[in-house]
C-alpha cells in the first residue's frame, strides 16, 4: 500500500502523458506538448544548478545546444552509414555530449562560486556563441545543421515520421528524466548540493569539497540539458547556432524562476506555462516578450517562491478545509486586478500598435474591442482603467491579506485531514 | 608512544605585514581536554582557523596525529579526523535539525558524493543522526527548521554537527559565548559528554568553564603561548596573572 502511495504521482504522470494526445488531439497541441516535454527537462536541469546548488548560470543553453548539434550530426552519420541505431537512443547521445562539454567547461567554472561562477558561465556562453558563427563545418553557419529522424533503424515498424510518435518518444524521455532528477535530489549527493547552497563554508568543514559538489552537480545538469537538446534536434530536425546563445540561456532562467526554484515541481510548471505563452501569445501580439519580462519582474518582486510557491502556500488550507474562507476575498480582489491587467494590456498593445505598426493605420483590435489607437477616448479609457484598477486593488488588498492570516491561523489550529 | 593528537610547530601567521600568531608551539596529547585562553585579540580564533585549514599558514607546521596537515583545505583536514565548531553559529539554516546532523556524518560513513544511494534509506546514517540528536538533547526538535531554533539550541546543533562525523580531535570555538548561567551549565555537561574519549581543544572566555573542563590550559597573549600547564599551575603562574588573569585570577581562586 505504501509503495502504491509512493509511486502514485509517477503512475499518474505516466497515465497523463499517455492520455494527453487523446484529449488535445489537434496537430498544434501535440506539437506544443512535444515542445513542453523537452522544455521541462531543460528547466529542471537548470534548477539542479540554481535551486538546488545555488549556482546562477547565464550559459546553460551551451549544453542544451551542443547536445542538439551532436545529436543532429549523429543522426546524419547514422542515416548516411545505415548504422543499426534506433532513434529512441539518440537523446542519450545528446546527453553524453552535454555531459562531456560540462566536464570540460565545468572544470574551470566550478572552481568559483557565486558571482564569479555566474560571470564565467556568461563568458563560456559568449565564447560558444561566437564559435558557433565561426566554425561553420560543425554549426552549419546561418542555415544550421539539418537532419532527418526517419532514416534510423526501425523497431516494431515505427519510423517516427508522424508527430504523435515523436510526442511519445519525448514524453517517455521526459518522464524518465523527471524521475531521475527527482531521485537525484534524494541522494547523499543531492542533499550535499543543498548544503553547499545553504552554507558552503560549513560543508567544507564536514568533509565535502564544495568545488567537487558544484562540479558533479554541473555535469549532471549538463547531461540532462544535453538530453533536452537532443530531443529538440529530433523534434525540429534542424539545429541552428541561435540555440547555444544568450536567448535560450535567459529563457531557461525565466522558466525555472517563474515556476519557482525552491520547489522540484516549480520548473515543470514554469516550462509548461512559458512554452504555452511563447507559442500562443506570439500569435496574438508582437509584444509578447514584454509580457514575459513583466511577469518575471513581478515574480522576482512579489512572489519569490514562483508560481509553485504561490500554489503550495495554499496546501495547509486545502488540507484543513479552510480554503473556502479565502475565496470571497479573492473574488473581491480579482475585479480590480482584472481591470488593472486590462489597462496594462491595452496600454502595451495600443503603444505597440502606434510605435511598431503605424503604417497599418490607427484601426486596431485588442481584447475583443475594435478602436482607433490614436483616439483620445481610448487613451482616456486606458488611463481610467489603470487608475481605478490600481486604487481599487490597493483598497481590496488588506481584505485579502486579512482573510489570509485568519485562514492560516485557523488551519494551524486544526488537525490535517 | 603514540604521537600527540595535535601538534603545532613554530606556527606563524601574518595578515599583511602584521604578525597575529608569532611562533606558537604546542602539543595536545590524545584524549586530553585542552583549553586556550587569552585576552581579546590574542589570536585564539585565528589559531583555530589555521589548525582547521580555514586560513593559510604563513610559516610553521600543523600536525594531526603525527601527519603534516599544513596547507590542506578544510575538507581534507576534516576527513583525517578533525572537526570544529564556530564562534558565530554556522549551520545549514534552511534544513531541518535532523538533516543538519545527517549532512555532518555522510562523508564519514563513506557515502561521499554518492548519487546511487537513497538518502532516506540509509539506516546507519539515520540511526547515527538520531543518537547524536539524543546526545545534544534536540530529539524533540528533529524536524524543525534549523534557522528557527533558539540561540542555545543552535549552539547545541553547532556542536552536534561538529561531533557528527565521529572525529577524534574536536575544536570548539567559544561554545558557551552569549549563554545564560544555566545554559552554560547544560553546554558544559554536553561538551563533557560528547568529548568522552576524544581530544578536545576549546577556546573559551568563561573562566569557570575553563577551569572546570580542562586538563591543561594554554595562555595565548599577542600571538604567543606564554604558559601551557595544568589548571592549578596556570592559576598560580605569576606571568599569567600579570599578563592576562590580573585580578580575575584571585577571583577564580575562590570561585
Amino acid at each position: 500500500m505504501s509503495m502504491l502511495v509512493r509511486y502514485a504521482p509517477w503512475i499518474g504522470g505516466a497515465v497523463a502523458l499517455i492520455a494527453l494526445p487523446h484529449v488535445f488531439s489537434s496537430g498544434a497541441s501535440i506539437t506544443m506538448m512535444s515542445l513542453m516535454g523537452f522544455a521541462i527537462i531543460f528547466a529542471l536541469s537548470y534548477n539542479m544548478l540554481l535551486g538546488q546548488t545555488g549556482m546562477l548560470s547565464f550559459g546553460h543553453a551551451v549544453y542544451y545546444g551542443l547536445g542538439g548539434f551532436i545529436t543532429a550530426h549523429a543522426l546524419n552519420v547514422i542515416g548516411a552509414g545505415k548504422l543499426p541505431v534506433p532513434l529512441p537512443l539518440l537523446p542519450l547521445v545528446g546527453g553524453l555530449a552535454g555531459l562531456s562539454f560540462a566536464i570540460l567547461f565545468g572544470w574551470v567554472s566550478t572552481k568559483r562560486a557565486g558571482t564569479a561562477f555566474a560571470m564565467i558561465s556568461l563568458g563560456v556562453g559568449e565564447l560558444v556563441a561566437a564559435c558557433s558563427l565561426i566554425l561553420r563545418s560543425f554549426f552549419g553557419g546561418e542555415g544550421g545543421i539539418s537532419t532527418s529522424r526517419t532514416a534510423t533503424l526501425r523497431l516494431f515498424g515505427i519510423n517516427f515520421g508522424p508527430q504523435i510518435q515523436v510526442y511519445y518518444l519525448i514524453a517517455a524521455w521526459c518522464l524518465a528524466c523527471i524521475v531521475a532528477m527527482y531521485a537525484f535530489t534524494r541522494t547523499p549527493m543531492g542533499r550535499m548540493c543543498n548544503a553547499v547552497r545553504d552554507n558552503p563554508e560549513r560543508a567544507e568543514f564536514v568533509g565535502y569539497s564544495t568545488q567537487m559538489v558544484r562540479f558533479i552537480a554541473f555535469c549532471t545538469s549538463g547531461f540532462f540539458a544535453g538530453v533536452a537538446g537532443g530531443l529538440a534536434a529530433i523534434h525540429y530536425e534542424i539545429v541552428t547556432s541561435s540555440v547555444v546563445g544568450a536567448g535560450p540561456s535567459g529563457f531557461v532562467l525565466l522558466m525555472a524562476y517563474i515556476g519557482g526554484i525552491a520547489f522540484f515541481i516549480g520548473p515543470i510548471i514554469g516550462a509548461v506555462l512559458m512554452t504555452a505563452l511563447q507559442i500562443s501569445l506570439s500569435d496574438y501580439t508582437g509584444a509578447w516578450q514584454l509580457y514575459v519580462g513583466l511577469m518575471f519582474v513581478f515574480v522576482v518582486m512579489y512572489a519569490p517562491g514562483g508560481l509553485a510557491g504561490l500554489l503550495l502556500m495554499h496546501r495547509p488550507l486545502v488540507a484543513t478545509g479552510t480554503l473556502a474562507r479565502l475565496l470571497p476575498a479573492y473574488a473581491l480582489a480579482a475585479l480590480p486586478a482584472l481591470a488593472l491587467s486590462a489597462g496594462v494590456v491595452l496600454l502595451i498593445e495600443t503603444s505597440h500598435h502606434l510605435l511598431v505598426k503605424a503604417a497599418e493605420g490607427p484601426k486596431m483590435h485588442t481584447l475583443w474591442i475594435s478602436y482607433d489607437a490614436n483616439s483620445p477616448l481610448a487613451w482616456a479609457a486606458i488611463v481610467a482603467l489603470l487608475a481605478i484598477g490600481f486604487l481599487a486593488f490597493r483598497r481590496t488588498w488588506p481584505v485579502v491579506s486579512g482573510a489570509w492570516s485568519g485562514a492560516i491561523i485557523e488551519a494551524r489550529g486544526k488537525p490535517g485531514r | 608512544m603514540s604521537p600527540p593528537a595535535l601538534q603545532l610547530v613554530d606556527l606563524q601567521k601574518n595578515f599583511g605585514a602584521t604578525p597575529i600568531i608569532r611562533g606558537v608551539t604546542l602539543d595536545v596529547a590524545p584524549r586530553e581536554r585542552h583549553a586556550i585562553i587569552g585576552p581579546n585579540g590574542a589570536g585564539k580564533s585565528t589559531l583555530f582557523n589555521l589548525i582547521s585549514g580555514r586560513f593559510p599558514v604563513t610559516s610553521g607546521q600543523v600536525r594531526l596525529k603525527g601527519e603534516d596537515i599544513t596547507g590542506m583545505p578544510p575538507f581534507q583536514i576534516n576527513r583525517r579526523g578533525l572537526a570544529r565548531s564556530f564562534q558565530v553559529t554556522n549551520i545549514f539554516p534552511r534544513m531541518s535539525v535532523f538533516e543538519n546532523i545527517r549532512c555532518g556524518l555522510l562523508w564519514s560513513l563513506g557515502y561521499r558524493y554518492s548519487f546511487w544511494h537513497r538518502v532516506e534509506g540509509l539506516r546507519d546514517a539515520r540511526e547515527r543522526a538520531e543518537s547524536i540528536l539524543e546526545q545534544i538533547n534536540l530529539s524533540a526538535r528533529r524536524d524543525a527548521q534549523a534557522g528557527l531554533l533558539s540561540y542555545a539550541e543552535q549552539r547545541a546543533l553547532e556542536i552536534g554537527i561538529t561531533i557528527a562525523s565521529g572525529a577524534d580531535v574536536i575544536l570548539l570555538d567559544e561554545p558557551t559565548a552569549g549563554m545564560s548561567r544555566s545554559e552554560t551549565e547544560h553546554a558544559v555537561a554536553l561538551i563533557r559528554r560528547v568529548s568522552e574519549g576524544k581530544t578536545l581543544v576549546v577556546v573559551e572566555h568563561d573562566m569557570s568553564v575553563v577551569f572546570d573542563l580542562a586538563d591543561r590550559i594554554s595562555v595565548l597573549v599577542y600571538g604567543q603561548v606564554i604558559a601551557s600547564d595544568t589548571p592549578e599551575r596556570i592559576r598560580g603562574d605569576s606571568a599569567v596573572q600579570e599578563a592576562y588573569l590580573g585580578t580575575a585570577g584571585t577571583e577564580d581562586a575562590h570561585a
